[in-house]
């Protein structure tokens, strides 16, 4: 394995601003780009079996989150349950005016039980936004969102990020059964077209997608990628980039612990312009380039 | 005594003079910080231990939570001395705070080497992590036990000028002779300690849950264990003792500090309150103020083990 030769990227974040060699004679006070807070529960609501959407309070560091940013919370402990690292969140939608984000979660363990037990009134302490998220271009007309499971939370913010610019997006939402679906009315306001895919009704393979994206590619609705959620679906993506000379951008998943740069140990492995590199998900992402992400 | 801003929050760390006694642990610190805090609030800022080749790190996962502590198998990925010397010793240049520099390396000579292409300008202070447990086989580190302490203190002593702090292993039986080996090749002071060796094995695949197998323990459960250790080293040693482990409130600090250290690190608590480190400082300085001590490094060692009579805590008690 060849290693990451050195990059500026590394400490320099200019989509994001703040970080760098900052010279300055007058001292001015502080002012955080990222914020630890407690916010406050607006309404915590199960969407179905399985998916929660949160909605809090927070102040305007928090509320000025991006699509494909995510925060990390400190979930409330349940009796018996010991949660000790914070649980990355992508955001799901957001109010600056208002003062409000939105997460949508899949209840899997200690941690995400404990949210699941919010009300409203209820603090919850949150730190974000945390990041790099999608880079849209407001030059494309047509995009295509493919997500499955809890990313399609992720991609959620994209649809009204994309009619801001003018742009149309054609949704393939995945799910184990149609119940299990979540985001597809979300994306419907913003005057998106969903395509459902499902295991249950046998539709969600990989084979059954591919066929799809290229109906859509050839249809003149997909200049780019946007996905999240299914290595599977990735590879097909890929593939289809490849193919067809498509850009895409893929938000992935790994496990953490400080969410913000510091510890490595959310890292996964790239391959770019064939030498691989190791890229901290929580700091150079947990957005990426479609075809440098390795599954 | 009027105000909380009169109290001197200053400690000494051999030459080096610190503007108050909380610092950064290596290895839980980076640049991506300055998103939510001023540096120049810290007493010291410490890096991540870099090495002198490349180094990829461990297989993850890496990390795995237990209740009120985290074992890590990080493995030290390190960019190599060049990228840290171009690329990360300029972002601090700016600030007031001084830095510290933590090294490691698999030799003496290696270590040595290393401390000295390092003391550069703008470097404070060399941190030298003899303690790691995950890079030698099976956890061993240099640290273990006093003859390779004392080998690779009197190469490093000999290789710099810099003030050289060296961070010891919890996981010795022996810490007091240790630490002694340490001073007596002359060591500035002694950072108490790094992380427990340890192990978590997931029950749903039967697998270690490390991709390291073995890791190590932070966070507040190992507190109890390493303020133990930092009143052993205090009382064996009069070089200051650094202590680092399981901090995450100014009352930590303080227990730390009666214990016998002059400056302590946050680890772990960063990780779960990103702004702690500033928050400690107001709350160490409030700590003072109400208890009308004037001086923050007066706290050091200030442990009462005999039983105290009412004038030996007057010093302490507000008028
Ligand atoms: C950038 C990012 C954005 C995310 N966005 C969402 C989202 O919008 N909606 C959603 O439902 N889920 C999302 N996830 C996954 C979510 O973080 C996990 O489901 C959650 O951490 C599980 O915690 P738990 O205590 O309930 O589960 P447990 O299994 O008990 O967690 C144990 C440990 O593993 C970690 N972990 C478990 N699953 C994952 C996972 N898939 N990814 C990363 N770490 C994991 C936990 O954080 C914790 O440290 C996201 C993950 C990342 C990295
Ligand atoms: C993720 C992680 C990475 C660490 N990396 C290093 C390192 O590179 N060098 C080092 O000397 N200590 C390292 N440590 C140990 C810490 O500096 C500290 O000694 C230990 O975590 C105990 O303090 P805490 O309980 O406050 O975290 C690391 C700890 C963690 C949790
Ligand atoms: S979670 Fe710590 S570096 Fe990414």
């Amino acid at each position: 394995m060849t290693v990451e030769p050195l990059q500026l990227s590394d400490f320099s974040r200019d989509d994001h601003g703040s970080i760098g060699l900052v010279r300055e004679s007058v001292p001015r006070p502080f002012k955080p780009t990222v914020v630890a807070e407690m916010s406050r529960v607006v309404s915590n609501d199960a969407v179905n079996a399985e998916y929660y959407h949160l909605v809090v309070e927070c102040g305007p560091v928090a509320a000025a989150a991006e699509p494909g940013q995510f925060f990390s919370l400190l979930c409330p402990k349940l009796p018996g349950e010991e949660p000790f690292l914070r649980r990355p969140m992508s955001l799901y939608g957001t109010n600056p005016h208002q003062g409000r984000i939105e997460f949508l979660y899949k209840v899997v363990g200690s941690g995400t039980r404990g949210l699941a037990t919010l009300k409203r009134g209820d603090l919850l302490d949150i730190m974000g936004p945390l990041g790099r998220g999608f880079a849209l271009d407001p030059g494309l007309t047509d995009i295509v969102a493919v997500g499955r499971g809890a990313g399609l939370a992720t991609l959620a913010p994209l649809a009204k990020a994309a009619r801001r610019n003018g742009t149309r997006v054609t949704a393939v939402f995945s799910a184990r059964r149609p119940d299990l679906m979540v985001s597809v009315g979300l994306f419907e306001e913003q005057g998106a077209t969903v395509i459902q895919v499902t295991d249950q009704e046998a539709t969600s393979g990989p084979a059954n997608v591919e066929r799809i994206l290229r109906e859509l590619i050839t249809d003149g609705r997909c200049q780019a990628f946007f996905t999240c959620g299914s290595s599977r679906l990735m590879r097909v993506q890929q593939r289809l980039a490849e193919e067809f000379s498509l850009p895409g951008q893929v938000a992935i998943e790994q496990q953490m612990a400080c969410g913000i740069g510091l510890c490595f140990c959310c890292v996964r492995d790239f391959n770019v312009g064939g030498t691989i590199v190791n890229r901290r998900v929580c700091w150079d992402g947990p957005v990426f380039d479609l075809l440098e992400t390795l599954p | 005594m009027k105000l909380e801003t009169d109290i001197d929050m200053s400690v000494k760390i051999g030459e080096l003079t610190l503007k108050n006694p909380i610092m950064p642990a290596s290895g839980t610190f980076a640049e991506g910080l300055s998103q939510v805090m001023d540096f120049d609030r810290l007493g010291a800022i410490v890096t991540k231990t870099v090495t002198r080749e490349v180094r990829a790190g461990n297989p993850t996962p890496r990390v795995v939570e237990r209740p009120n502590s985290m074992i890590n198998a990080i493995g030290i990925p390190s960019k190599g001395v060049a990228h840290f010397v171009e690329k990360i010793i300029p972002l601090y240049a700016h600030l007031s705070t001084p830095l510290v520099v933590s090294i490691s390396a698999p030799t003496a000579d290696g270590f040595a080497c290393l401390a000295r292409d390092l003391s550069l300008p703008g470097v404070a202070a060399i941190e030298a992590n003899i303690s790691c447990p995950n890079i030698e086989e099976d956890g061993k580190a240099f640290a273990m036990n006093a003859d390779s302490t004392a080998t690779v203190t009197r190469a490093l002593r000999a290789a710099t000028d810099l003030p050289l702090w060296i961070k010891l292993t919890p996981n010795t039986g022996d810490m007091p002779a240790v630490a002694r080996a340490g001073e007596a090749e002359g060591a500035d002071a002694l950072v108490v300690a790094n992380t427990i060796l340890s192990m978590a094995i997931d029950l749903k695949t039967f697998k270690p849950s490390l991709g390291n197998v073995m890791g190590g323990l932070s966070g507040p459960a190992v507190k109890p264990i390493v303020l133990r250790q930092v009143f052993q080293c205090a009382n064996a040693v009069d070089i200051p003792i650094i202590g680092c482990g399981g901090i995450s409130s100014a009352e930590d600090v303080i227990e730390y500090m009666l214990a016998g250290a002059r400056a302590v690190q946050v680890g772990t608590a960063t990780f779960l309150q990103p702004n702690i480190m500033p928050r400690i400082i107001e709350d160490l300085q409030a700590f003072c103020y109400h208890r009308q001590i004037n001086r923050a490094s007066a706290l050091t060692g200030a442990l009462l083990i005999e039983e105290a009579d009412e004038s030996d805590l007057s010093w302490l008690d507000p008028q």
